[in-house]
């Protein structure tokens, strides 16, 4: 397996890969008289199109615009600021994804709340937030639920541990997001004139390759499941070129080691009995109905939002345009604030910071100069 | 005598006196320095490199090494990759009341270890004792003194196509320690390269000629150290990826965790730049010594004038490496 | 952030197994793929196994990716 590994990251491989996406997508341009556009749905597509160079190779030959992929990105700018004044609260401890951790505020980050004193951790495993409350009865543990489809089930395994072992101190503030109902939104807006999608590899382990038929029935637009490693990537463009080329129009599924046509069923067994639809607030873009989870009303004592009420003002303004980046409408460096008011040690915007977000994709791995 | 700190170990009488004489003397040894407030010490050059860092880790012991051997090896290569000779340390030590003596005995045990492997005597030191709660465990801060011996030194002269050579493996005691952490739960079989230099880098100027730069990629790891060099000697530098020596291991617990191996940090390691004609003597003399076993080169510097550093991918792309731009939080989902 | 590099089962628990990435070993949650076994490799996401890698299909796409680049190859000949 690790050989199989080392195979797709093979520059033997992935070099020759490039050139033959070029050929491709020459002819793509001699056909139709421009570049083709794509965008990858997920943020850690994002960061390895960038961090393996990939995207720089093709720069010339297909247009890659990143999508609405990075889970804190997305979140708008009153959650974010809803989740920061929630770590204020007394007798509270808050449990987070290290991405949450300097996400700008309005006012503050929650390493300035840690710093000033608030109980703040960051666990790489979420269900230790359970063990958090556990350990600390006297406390209200509070996990801040920001993800997508790959990251919401194992909220729903939190909920159920807090659940079975009758823990009362323990809920999950949820801003989730749901891949689907964004594509339609985008689609439906026509601002971003795409030729097709590189689809999310582990979002697509939860849904299935089945669950893409809407891109074709509904906007007969093609998508290719990829996985995350170099000659993955490479192949699942090459098969989106040649999709379009031979004029089908379909969802191919790439990434057939881990993504079967139906997805997850014990998931989805999950996702079903803690959690139902709920309209969300997107960065950028406003509310899109039925467009996240939320737990259900049965689980209520789960749910923070229920439990402890936050106020926050309007969020402050800045001339941010990562709601444009989110969107595809701008590349990063278009953003006038982009590596001069917004660099990685100040940034403004979430795109900025999180490890998925397109600006800091784009600062990292995309700048070949000063 | 007692199992731990207390504040009286430093309050200066008696049980200052006897942890000085049963742990400190015991291990570092006496001499007649100590019988004055200050050492005093004869140097047979009349420059030297002086150097001071603190050491504040946890844990306090890991794999491959504790502050103790960190706190020598560290100042000892400060001095090294200044192309000094290192001859003396000072070390202070903040200790925290209710620390086990036990465990102090340790961390000086493994100091004068160091030390005696790598030549340089311990001449003072200093001993204080906080209330519980105003530190963590113990801290150390070591100053050293070195030598600068004629015709040793680094040139700081940079010309095109001068080779990068790195030591050995990149992001070893990074990975070390967040497995000895155990917060992450990770379960890491790698040891940290804490360890001193000086004896490999002094062969390295003595038997070489054309070494430009010496320096050791501690915190911010390996591309905050090169970033630094390319922008204080105004210089283009580019390090191919694929060259870079990480082991297998490391890799897979940053693709866990999603740290850099580029920014993780070394104890053990130092970078070399040398005239491309001297690169594999550099390269020879290296790889004899257990610590600069996997010595390779990782790339050179491509133009003067502009002071930025490159990185090349496998698939021959090139992009800009920054410094390390905030804490490492292992990633979202 | 998504985590390509599969990691291989080397003790099952009831719910939990160990699993070693490169050498490395973690504790990841096995409530999403309760068929796993031992020496299989899985996806992990947040500390949970989400897929079972099957790697009859990983072998095949290595295998197509050589057959592309040969067929450019013997084209280039030709």
């Amino acid at each position: 397996m690790l050989e199989i590994l080392k195979q797709s990251n093979n520059p033997e491989i992935c070099k020759p890969l490039v050139e033959a996406v070029i050929e491709k997508a020459i002819e793509f341009q001699q056909k139709f008289g421009r570049k083709p556009a794509f965008m990858e749905v997920c943020g850690s597509h994002t960061m390895a199109l960038a961090r393996t160079g990939v995207k720089q190779c093709l720069k010339d030959v297909v247009n890659l615009i990143s999508g609405p992929g990075c889970p804190v990105c997305v979140t708008d700018q009153r959650s974010i600021d809803a989740m920061i004044a929630l770590a204020e609260g007394e007798n509270r401890i808050i449990c987070t994804f290290g991405d949450m951790m300097r996400v700008p505020g309005s006012t503050r980050t929650l390493v300035d709340s840690k710093i000033s004193g608030k109980d703040i951790r960051v666990l790489y495993s979420p269900v230790d937030a359970v063990k958090v409350a556990i350990e600390n009865p006297d406390k209200e543990v509070i996990f801040l639920g920001v993800g997508f489809e790959t990251t919401i089930p194992i909220m729903t395994l939190m909920v159920g541990e807090a659940e079975k072992q009758g823990i009362t101190n323990f809920s999950i503030w949820m801003t989730t997001k749901l891949v689907e109902p964004v594509l339609r939104f985008l689609l439906d807006a026509g601002e971003v004139n795409l030729d097709g999608f590189l689809l999310p590899g582990h979002v697509s382990i939860v849904l299935g390759e089945d669950a893409y038929q809407y891109l074709v029935d509904d906007y007969h637009i093609s998508g290719v499941i990829a996985g995350f490693e170099t000659a993955e990537l490479l192949s699942s463009i090459y098969k989106l070129l040649d999709l379009i080329l031979s004029e089908k129009i379909s969802i191919e599924n790439n990434h057939p080691s881990v993504v079967t046509k139906t997805g997850n069923q014990v998931i989805h067994q999950w996702l079903e009995k803690y959690l139902t639809e709920c309209d969300e607030a997107w960065r950028g873009i406003g509310v899109i109905p039925n467009s996240g989870l939320d737990l259900k009303t049965e689980y209520e004592q789960f749910n923070a939002k229920k439990r402890f009420s936050v106020v926050v003002g309007e969020p402050r303004k800045t001339k941010c345009r990562c709601g444009e980046v989110i969107r595809g409408l701008i590349t990063p460096n278009e953003c006038p604030l982009f590596g001069k008011a917004c660099h990685p040690m100040n940034p403004v915007g979430p795109c900025m910071v999180s490890t998925e977000g397109s600006c800091s994709a784009y600062y990292h791995y995309m700048r070949e100069s000063f | 005598m007692e199992k731990y700190i207390s504040l009286a170990h430093g309050d200066g009488g008696e049980r200052s006196h006897r942890l000085i004489r049963d742990v400190f003397i015991e291990a570092f040894g006496d001499s007649n320095a100590s019988l004055f407030d200050a050492a005093a010490i004869t140097m047979s050059s009349h420059k030297i490199a002086v150097t001071t860092d603190s050491f504040v880790i946890k844990p306090i012991f890991f794999p491959g090494g504790s502050i103790g051997k960190l706190a020598v090896a560290g100042t000892v290569n400060d001095l090294a990759v200044s192309g000094a000779k290192p001859a003396f340390l000072t070390c202070g030590f903040v200790i925290e009341e209710g620390f086990p003596i036990s465990d102090l005995k340790q961390i000086v045990s493994d100091m004068a270890n160091e030390a005696k492997k790598t030549g340089v005597s311990i001449v003072a030191g200093d001993t204080k004792v906080v209330e519980r709660g105003s530190a963590d465990g113990v801290f150390i801060n070591t100053t050293g003194i070195g030598i600068y011996e004629p015709g040793m030194g680094c040139s700081l002269q940079f010309e095109e196509g001068d080779a990068i050579i790195v030591s050995g493996t990149i992001g070893d005691h990074g990975v070390a320690v967040i497995g000895a952490r155990g917060d992450l739960g990770v379960t890491v079989p790698i040891q940290s390269d804490c360890a001193s230099l000086n004896i490999m880098l002094e062969e390295v100027l003595r038997e070489t000629n054309g070494v430009r730069i010496m320096r050791d990629p501690t915190r911010g790891g390996l591309a905050t150290t090169i970033v630094e060099i390319a922008e204080d000697f105004h210089l283009t530098m580019k390090l191919n990826e694929s060259s870079l020596p990480i082991k297998s291991e490391v890799h897979g617990v940053c693709d866990l965790l999603g740290f850099d191996p580029l920014y993780l940090a070394n104890e053990g390691k130092a970078i070399i730049i040398v005239a491309n004609q001297e690169k594999d003597k550099v390269l020879e003399i290296l790889r004899k010594c257990p610590e600069g076993r996997d010595a390779v080169v990782i790339g050179s510097v491509i133009a003067k004038g502009k002071g930025q550093l490159l990185l090349e991918t496998p698939l021959g792309s090139k992009r800009l490496l920054t410094r390390l731009s905030g804490t490492m939080f292992p990633r979202i989902c | 952030m998504c985590v390509g590099v599969p990691a291989k089962v080397v003790k099952k628990m009831e719910y939990s197994a160990v699993v070693d990435v490169m050498g490395s070993q973690t504790t990841v949650g096995i409530i999403f793929v309760p068929e796993v076994e031992l020496e299989d490799y899985v996806i992990v996401h947040a500390g949970q196994a989400m897929s079972i890698v099957d790697e009859t299909y990983a072998k095949q796409s290595v295998e197509e990716w050589r057959k592309l680049i040969n067929a450019r190859n013997s084209e280039a000949v030709q």
